[in-house]
């Protein structure tokens, strides 16, 4: 098994967080995880990406043009990556704030509404949470027990009591998703 | 014990790997795309840990001067940079060779000349090769191809200083030290005491005590005929090197008929760009230096015999195929693929120029 | 009365002067009549009297005094050009039970290693800093040095320091000792037996102070260099004194870390 996910959107969306999560979680059940971020100053405000390759071989490339599944939380990013993904492969965003949806006929497309239920529950902080859950309902790739594992392993051990709001925002993640 | 695995980036690799390996020192200043060394350095309080003094530098030649007065101490001492910073310590680093002494070196190479980019590049190939500051000198060269072997290589980086008296210089990129892979940790090694140290450097500046002559680090001679002798010296200590440390990677180079020879970054996506020509039913491999000085220039000249042709990759506009054509000495074509100024090739790329080049050539 | 040998005369009793073991045996090369070898005989006494020789590391400069490791029976590094008092911090923090000084000329510590010389007073390293100022470049023959005096010729000001065109003198001692990690600054010279002591007391004071941890002690030696002045040493010396000592003059400029108010 070998996943290239792309997760894309606005920097201070928690983008680099959920692939590091994410790729934690790999790790935790024992597979091989690379996670390349965009850097530089676009980051600060600007788009902000990571590529996450989880795989039970030896990873090759670190950076790539097609993806087995994008993650999308802007516009922009929608824009950019929707033709990277491969045929057949998946695409999951977040509707808000997207004007221009995405139009691609040969990719499964999924979507969840995570800002606007982040906003209401008042947890902006655990959007990307929300949308990790929707991801892993999708592509159940890592066990939940490892991506608690991965949490673990991600956030300073001062945020620790912070980890059961992330399992729940997972959890609504996975039930607010939805195919286009 | 099981062993500890951690997700982490290259940079932050290189720190906790100086850490764990007993340096002595660390002193650095900030650049982008490398400033986590220091940072992850700074937040981990190394000198609470095992007694390492890091300190940022003033100035990226402060930072490797005070690497010449730590190494010539006898003490483990590192820096890092990133390319322009490492233009800056090349007078340094003239000295260290030409004095003889132990260090390391990494640089996390962006895009030149000048200021450049900050995205990652492999331009830098011939200054960290070919001497890079004045004189004649080399470093023994390292290209980790991941953040794991960012963190091997900083002990071996170390003990081969150590062993040879000669600065060895890690030569990574902004790819491998911005992203994050799965890295095993090793356990932590006691820094040497005074004693050992002594045992391990008789010739260092520690103070003279009654029992010796006094220690004496310069990279002066003003006798030109003993600044030949050094100078030769210099050469055999290099073709022992050549000897005992080249080390490379051969991936599916067995029943290959075309090679990719890539290092660092640029072989992670050459091995992409591998499987995408073998699923078109060419037979490609790849060779990957891992020592860039020394040079694997034998297994290339070997290969040539069998192979039909060689294509570099770098991301550079064409540095290391000199290398390479040195060493396949016209047996086979030898052609070069790059992209440059931060931009990063794409397996697909690697790909066409294969067809093109070679099998098109 | 039997005549007098000289094997009569050379007993310990009689002994007026000695050379410090810490000074090696070999010729020094400088100039008859510079302040070089002046300056090295305090050092090696200060080390040798304070029974330090095994616990010192010294760093030599790039000029006049690049070889004084051939001169001090002392473990010594010898630095890239201004690039001392980095090699300095680093000997000192990796081994602070060691003493630590450097010696530089005017080139060195005020032009080319500047940067180098402001950081380590501005962090208080504690380490001692001898700084021998003779106004220009002896080494390379002669030319302007960033402590050549207004009017003073020099190979590359043939005709004179023109502050239009080159600049103004820069006064070191007085500049790092407005910085908070400088601990004790003095100026000093070794043209005269009176100013030979002085400045021996300054440099021990110095070396002293690297036991207390406050800082950096730095001491500035206005020196001649009868050649690159093209003067005879004598003439040279009170060349030094009517013009050099008017714009550096001598005396302590901070001491205990407070500033000496005059």
């Amino acid at each position: 098994m070998t996943e290239e996910i792309i997760i894309a959107g606005f920097g201070g969306q928690g983008v680099l967080s959920m692939g590091k999560i994410l790729a934690y979680s790999g790790l935790m059940q024992g597979q091989e995880v690379s996670w390349m971020p965009s850097y530089g100053p676009e980051m600060r405000g600007g788009t902000s990406n990571v590529t996450v390759i989880i795989s039970d071989e030896r990873i090759s490339s670190p950076i790539l043009t097609k993806y087995d599944t994008a993650i999308i939380l802007n516009q922009q990013s929608l824009d950019k990556f929707e033709c990277m993904v491969k045929p057949g492969g998946t695409l999951l965003y977040d509707p808000n704030g997207i004007t221009r949806h995405p139009e691609r006929k040969d990719i499964t497309i999924y979507k969840v509404a995570a800002t606007q239920k982040a906003t209401e529950l008042g947890a902006v902080k655990v959007f990307n949470m929300m949308v990790l859950g929707s991801y892993l309902k999708i592509k159940p790739i890592v066990k939940m027990e490892n991506v608690i594992k991965g949490l673990k392993k991600s956030i300073p051990a001062r945020n620790h009591h912070l980890i059961p709001m992330n399992e729940q925002a997972i959890e609504i993640g996975m039930k607010e998703v939805e195919k286009v | 014990m099981e062993k500890e695995l951690r997700l982490m980036k290259g940079n932050e690799a290189v720190a906790e790997a100086a850490i764990r390996s007993g340096a002595d020192a660390y002193f650095g200043y900030p650049i982008t795309p490398q400033s986590e060394v220091i940072e992850y350095l700074m937040a981990q309080e190394p000198h609470k840990r095992t007694g390492m003094v890091v300190l940022q530098a003033e100035s990226e030649v402060a930072a490797i001067n005070m690497i010449y007065g730590a190494a010539a101490c006898g003490k483990m001492a590192m820096t890092s940079s990133s390319s322009p910073g490492i233009s800056l310590k090349q007078e340094g680093i003239s000295y260290i060779a030409g004095a003889e002494l132990p260090c390391l070196i990494m640089n996390c190479v962006r895009g030149g000349p000048g200021l450049g980019t900050i995205q990652p590049a492999q331009s830098d190939y011939f200054q960290s090769t070919k001497g890079g500051g004045h004189g004649d000198y080399r470093l023994v060269v390292l290209a980790p191809a991941s953040v794991q072997e960012m963190y091997d290589f900083v002990e071996i980086g170390f003990d081969l200083s150590f062993k040879y008296r000669n600065p060895v210089m890690i030569l990574a990129d902004g790819i491998i030290g911005q992203m994050m892979e799965k890295v095993e940790i090793g356990p932590q090694k006691e820094r040497r005491t005074m004693e050992q140290l002594i045992k391990q450097c008789p010739w260092a500046t520690v103070g003279k005590p009654a029992t010796r002559e006094r220690n004496i680090i310069t990279s002066l001679d003003l006798v030109a005929s003993r600044q030949e002798a050094f100078n030769l010296k210099l050469v055999k200590k290099y073709e022992e090197i050549k000897e005992k440390e080249v080390r490379f990677e051969l991936i599916n180079c067995d029943d290959a008929e075309y090679i990719i020879v890539a290092y660092g970054s640029s072989a992670r996506l050459s091995m992409k760009a591998m499987d995408l020509l073998r699923a078109k039913g060419i037979k490609t491999g790849i060779v990957r230096p891992i020592t860039l000085f020394p040079f694997p220039s034998k297994v290339l000249f070997d290969l040539a015999d069998r192979v039909k042709g060689f294509l570099t990759v770098e991301m550079s506009t064409g540095q290391m195929v000199e290398d390479v054509r040195l060493a396949v000495q016209f047996k086979k074509p030898v052609e070069h693929y790059g992209r440059v100024g931060g931009v990063i090739p794409s397996p697909e790329e690697i790909v066409n120029a294969l067809e093109q080049k070679i099998i098109g050539g | 009365m039997a005549e007098i040998t000289i094997k009569d005369i050379i007993k310990e009793e009689n002994l007026v002067y000695k050379k410090s073991k810490v000074l090696t045996n070999n010729t020094m090369s400088y100039c008859p009549g510079c302040g070089h070898g002046t300056a090295h005989r305090l050092i090696a006494e200060v080390i040798e009297e304070m029974d330090i020789q095994s616990q010192t590391v010294g760093v030599c400069p790039v000029g006049c005094s690049v070889l004084m490791y051939n001169f001090l029976d002392l473990d010594m590094q010898q630095a890239a050009h201004g690039r001392a008092p980095a090699l300095a911090t680093a000997i000192k923090r990796l081994m602070p039970e060691k003493f630590v000084f450097t010696y530089q000329g005017d080139g060195d510590l005020a032009a080319i290693g500047t940067a180098e010389t402001i950081h380590a007073c501005n962090r208080g390293e504690n380490i001692t800093i001898i700084f021998v100022n003779n106004g220009i470049y002896g080494m390379t023959g002669g030319q302007m040095a960033p402590t050549t005096l207004k009017g003073m010729p020099a190979s590359t000001c043939p005709y004179g320091r023109d502050i239009e065109m080159m600049g103004n003198p820069l006064k070191m001692t007085e500049l790092v000792a407005q910085l908070a990690g400088t601990y004790y600054v003095t100026r000093q010279s070794v043209h005269s037996p009176v100013n030979v002591r002085r400045a021996k007391k300054a440099i021990r004071q110095a070396f002293e102070n690297q036991k207390l941890k406050r800082g950096v002690s730095f001491v500035e030696i206005v020196s001649n260099c009868n050649s690159g002045w093209k003067l005879p040493p004598v003439k040279a010396n009170e060349w030094m004194v009517e013009n050099m000592f008017p714009f550096y003059p001598l005396g302590d400029i901070k001491v205990e870390g407070q500033l000496v108010t005059k």
